[in-house]
């Protein structure tokens, strides 16, 4: 996708709901995943010759193994509430991104093949063949949704066009129809145990970079331990947390956090990484693989909890289906949470006064908080409804002098996916990363014009990556985006509880 | 016994099955599906009895609906609300002697009518004219609502133009449910409305009708956030369990 292609969106006051605009994206597809990687992860190399045939029966099969599935396919009742909710249609008024048409894209076939008013209506119902036209729309529209989720929290039933993103994508594997980068990510985590394809001799070199760099600004030996067997804590990051910008920043913050708190922990080299892109896939085979990293990491480095690092999807994989894809946990010490968020476990040290915090630090900022939609949508926090919302405001608080919520309607529960989750975080899907971005950048322009907010923290190394590269785009300063314990690592007075 | 009651008769025993059956198997399919993983719609209530409780309030209250699209909740509320007062008052078809508070409601019934075919309208308005909406309406959409807002509307008929003997209507249902058939009063208007009534039953299970007994099981509303003390757990579990070196 060339630059020149790029819609660059204008930043106003509101957030206007668009017009239709018939195939806004229509030509923005994902790449296809080629024959070896598919072979790698066990689907068929290329479409294969009876696609159709096939396609069905895995949507049947599909059908019989969640509920949810067949539930949402089933009673949408079509009354629009969801239409204009979704970042990707607000952002480009493309009407197959209206959470209800994208599920219709499914629904179309699931009625032909699967419901008597398809099979004798089905001009009626609006059911249709799968055609191969309709398999490329598939193809296009369902590498169009981040899985945020944030439909369903405004359907009236719920209905979660995640559930249905992920079958179709599932089915569209299984007759050889990959899309490259999330497929590309799965096997990299297979095979070196982590998504950006860092080795173990590169993880240790950059731990123990860190370390050096942290000894000499601070004067304090900080550990980043890999593989320490023995040691209290598994830190499972996301492997950004190593590698970028901002995201390593964070990693230093729980560094500084561990070292205060005196808690022994240790990165795996086995599981160098918190995300699990099997999710987006639909694929429970893969995530079981993915999941699974983990606990034997675990039980191998005899760690007695298990914290998770900044990272959206990675803590819903970990908190809604750690324990059931891979459970039990009941090796680990059941006083503490498992898994635990990392930021369950900071807020956990401020209330118990083991953390010395100075805000002033961070007085060169006014921050806001971008509600990643995993954790706010699809996970919890704390013990409590609305933990995932109270509990990063508050250790920014304790941060920060200077804090500033954006619009209620586009923060908590309500918030915008950052553009770039569910397998979108890719170059040639630019065009939908900007527009699925635009209502977060509206609502964050309307903070720092009327609040003066200069930075914006995120606890999801998707989220970072993405505002990273989508702020240039629309002239605003990328390093306007900072990781959670960024803040943290600022504000903690090294020394002072020693 | 005319032949139109003959047929009106055996119409409504089949329109009878084919909801009760269609329904029950339904909720049955939907029951004995398995849900492997926990996909509340975050964030959920902590306890079982606290997603019971929110499963409540979506019936009840429409509360999702409310916070997405006020136009929308206000009709579908309108229609919902007004359709129960007018099953109940129309229990009184079914009943002898009719129950004290059904027949104290009774006089609304008209009025309650009236409030279904406006909230229906505006439902119908929205889809023809609010672009999204109508983009993701299909022909069933539009011909549903004109199925109602008929029913609805030959049901006012009897009322305000021409006077159906609802004795003899009763005498009929009563009749249909003891066996013992009673003629049918051969009105226009009262042909046109259970005509559409049995329509309506027999399509009932086999359409977007069905969110009825939908929303009960949609796993975005009905779980509890237990995900990290309770184990949700699928008939393939122990083979993926078994899978582990650990
Ligand atoms: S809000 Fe729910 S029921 Fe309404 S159109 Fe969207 S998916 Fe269908
Ligand atoms: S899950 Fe998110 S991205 Fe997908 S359709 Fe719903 S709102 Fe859009
Ligand atoms: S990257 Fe962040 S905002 Fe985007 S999908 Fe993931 S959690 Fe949601």
């Amino acid at each position: 996708m060339a630059e020149q292609d790029l819609i660059i969106p204008e930043l106003g006051e509101h957030l206007p709901t668009p017009d239709i605009a018939e195939d806004a994206l229509a030509d923005v597809r994902s790449y296809p995943a080629k024959p070896q990687l598919q072979e790698a992860l066990g689907f068929p190399t290329e479409l294969v010759e009876d696609w159709e045939e096939k396609a069905i029966a895995k949507m049947g099969e599909l059908l019989e193994k969640y509920r949810s599935l067949r539930l949402y396919l089933d009673i949408c009742v079509k009354c629009g509430a969801c239409t204009d909710k979704c970042q990707f249609f607000l952002g480009s008024g493309d009407p197959k991104n209206m959470p209800v048409a994208r599920q219709d894209l499914l629904r179309q076939v699931y009625r032909k093949h699967f419901t008597a008013g398809g099979k004798y209506a089905p001009d009626l119902v609006g059911a249709k063949p799968l055609t191969r036209e309709m398999l490329d729309e598939w193809f296009t529209y369902y590498h169009q949704c981040s899985q945020c989720r944030r439909c369903s929290l405004f359907c009236p039933y719920g209905i979660d066009t995640a559930e249905i993103s992920m079958a179709a994508r599932e089915i569209m594997d299984s007759i050889g129809m990959g899309q490259k980068y999330t497929n590309e990510v799965v096997l990299k985590c297979h095979q070196i145990g982590n998504n950006l394809g860092i080795p173990e001799a590169a993880l240790r070199n950059i731990c123990e970079g860190v370390e050096e760099d942290l000894e000499e600004e601070t004067g304090v030996s900080i550990r980043v331990p890999v593989n320490e067997a023995g040691a209290d804590v598994l830190l499972v990051a996301p492997s950004a947390d190593f590698f970028a910008e901002p995201h390593i920043d964070g990693l230093i913050g729980y560094a500084k956090v561990f070292h205060q708190a005196g808690i022994s922990w240790t990165v795996s080299s086995h599981a160098s990484e918190a995300g699990n892109f099997a999710m987006y896939l639909g694929s429970y085979e893969h995530m079981h693989k993915v999941s699974t990293r983990i606990r034997t990491a675990a039980i191998d480095l005899k760690v007695k909890r298990v914290v998770m690092g900044e990272c959206g999807h990675a803590w819903r994989a970990a908190y809604s289906f750690l324990n059931t894809i891979c459970g039990p946990w009941d090796f680990l010490d059941p006083n503490y949470p498992i898994p635990q968020h990392i930021c369950e476990f900071t807020q956990d040290l401020i209330e118990r006064g083991g953390l010395a915090l100075d805000p002033t630090a961070n007085d060169h900022m006014t921050v806001t908080f971008h509600d990643s939609c995993n954790p706010a949508r699809a996970a919890g926090m704390g013990g409590y409804p609305g933990g995932q919302f109270e509990i990063p405001r508050s250790i920014i608080r304790a941060c920060c002098n200077k804090y500033v919520d954006m619009h209620p309607d586009f923060i908590r529960e309500k918030t915008f996916c950052c553009g770039g989750g569910g397998g979108l975080l890719t170059e040639e899907l630019m065009p939908v990363r900007i527009a699925g971005a635009t209502p977060r950048l509206q609502a964050l322009k309307q903070v720092m014009d009327n609040d003066g907010v200069t930075h914006m923290a995120a606890i999801c190394a998707i989220c970072k990556s993405q505002f990273t590269a989508i702020l240039p785009k629309v002239d605003m300063d990328p390093d306007m985006i900072v990781s959670l314990h960024q803040l943290v690592s600022n504000a903690i007075q090294l020394g002072a509880k020693d | 016994m005319t032949f139109l009651t003959v047929v009106y008769a055996i119409l409504f025993y089949v329109a009878t099955i084919v909801l009760i059956g269609g329904l029950a198997y339904r909720v049955w399919s939907y029951f004995k599906l398995p849900v492997p993983l926990k996909v509340f719609t975050a964030p959920a209530p902590r306890t079982r009895s606290g997603a019971a409780l929110r499963v409540a309030r979506e019936i009840v209250f429409f509360e999702s609906l409310f916070l997405s699209n006020k136009w929308i909740w206000i009709f579908s509320a309108l229609f919902h609300a007004s359709l129960l007062v007018v099953l109940i008052t129309h229990l009184r078809y079914f009943m002898e002697p009719v129950w004290g508070w059904v027949a104290l409601i009774q006089p609304i019934e008209p009025y309650a009518s009236l409030a279904m075919v406006a909230g229906l309208g505006g439902l119908w308005v929205r889809r023809l004219f609010e672009p999204r909406t109508r983009y993701v309406s299909g022909v069933s959409d539009h011909l549903m609502l004109a199925l109602l807002i008929a029913i609805a509307l030959a049901g006012l008929a009897m009322k305000f133009v021409s006077h159906t003997d609802i004795i003899m209507v009763k005498a009929f249902y009563l009749g249909l449910m003891r066996f013992d058939w009673q003629p049918l009063p051969a009105d226009f208007f009262l042909l046109v409305h259970l005509l559409l009534v049995a329509v309506l039953m027999i399509v009932l299970p086999f359409s977007k009708l069905l969110h009825l007994p939908g929303v009960f099981f949609s796993p975005a509303i009905n779980q509890a956030d237990d995900a990290r003390e309770r184990r949700q757990l699928a008939s393939w579990n122990a083979a993926f369990d078994a899978l582990r070196e650990k």
